[in-house]
């Protein structure tokens, strides 16, 4: 099935939750990343039970610090 | 007010524009915006406010200028190295608009003082330009209690990224975005991160951007929108965020009545 990410066309395989789809994707530091799903941001606590459909569209969005004492 | 011969052709570029024109040039120097942090960030947002007729400037530091800085925080010179970011930062200021007046706070922000910073000189806009999550929570969570317009941003490595708060405006908030800081341990550590330079003056200046343009009532913010930037792949993506009913401070039922100071992992680099 095809997925949106950070606007880029993804496929997977088979439907899969939040968490797995980190894994999938490779997220080096998931603790560092929020996500939105379809326009709505997802409480970390539910991502193991938001399964990701067709067409759904994530963005993961990033914390950023400022660099200078390095996060 | 008046401008005299020298306001006039100082801010003759900004005065030949029609969104801003005189009366537009008026409300810039009649306008005050708090920059919190003087570095990456707050360096490049705090001159171009201050060349940008920005008529007063508040800086909130409690560094010292060090040699690892001037990389990115163009505010500062080699000639700084050891003074008071604060006051570093004042006399570049000067030295670029001296129309410019710069009221500076030689400390960190904490739950105790950012308020009364912010209501210090009734800044119209906040920016925030710090370097942590405990100061960008903190700044969050000041600014959505006091009603507050910020910038918040942030910049590791080659990434950067900038949202606008409006209050009253049904916008999400940073804590709308990030519910907390990530757990400690989380965070990477210093050889994993560091930032090219120019990050903060890409991000620093669309921050100040944001701010001029929030003063002069035109275009479009980026309220309820999250700016990203990858300076590897030259992309920057716009990336819509809905208010969060669950959130902690600007939620239906906001679950942080205090002013919170969380704990920054430390790191010598």
């Amino acid at each position: 099935m095809k997925i949106m990410v950070n606007g880029e066309g993804k496929q997977l395989e088979k439907e899969v939750n939040i968490l797995d789809l980190l894994a999938i994707l490779h997220v080096k530091m998931p603790e560092m990343v929020s996500v939105e799903l379809n326009g709505e941001i997802v409480d970390r606590d539910d991502f193991s039970k938001t399964m990701i459909q067709e067409n759904d569209e994530i963005e993961f969005l990033y914390f950023m610090g400022g660099g200078s004492i390095g996060f | 007010m008046d401008f005299n011969d020298q306001q006039i052709e100082r801010y003759s570029r900004h005065i030949i524009l029609s969104e801003v024109g005189f009366e537009g040039q008026l409300k810039l120097l009649n306008s005050k915006v708090l920059v919190i942090g003087t570095g990456g960030l707050g360096a490049p947002a705090a001159m171009f406010l201050a060349a940008a007729g920005v008529g007063t400037i508040g800086l909130v530091d409690g560094d010292i200028v060090d040699l690892s800085n001037l990389q990115r925080q163009i505010i500062h010179q080699t000639k700084d190295v050891g003074k008071l970011k604060v006051l570093s930062g004042k006399e570049t200021i000067h030295e670029i608009n001296s129309d410019v007046k710069v009221f500076t706070y030689n400390t960190f922000v904490n739950s105790k003082n950012i308020i009364q910073i912010i209501r210090d000189q009734d800044y119209d806009f906040v920016i925030d330009g710090t370097d942590n999550f405990a100061a960008k929570f903190l700044i969050n969570d000041a600014c959505v209690i006091e009603k507050k317009p910020f910038s918040h941003a942030g910049i590791i490595r080659f990434n950067g990224q900038l949202t606008t708060y409006i209050p009253d405006n049904n916008t999400p908030c940073y804590r709308c975005m990030f519910k907390e800081p990530p757990p400690e341990g989380a965070v990477p550590t210093c050889s994993q991160a560091g930032v090219l330079g120019v990050m903060g003056g890409v991000i620093g200046t669309l921050q100040a951007t944001e701010a001029i343009k929030y003063i002069l009532g035109i275009g479009e913010s980026l309220a309820g929108y999250l700016l990203t930037y990858d300076a590897l792949t030259m992309n920057f993506r716009k990336i819509k965020i809905k208010h969060n009913a669950k959130c902690g401070i600007c939620g239906e039922d906001p679950a942080i009545k205090n002013l919170i100071d969380y704990n920054n992992p430390t790191c010598d680099l």
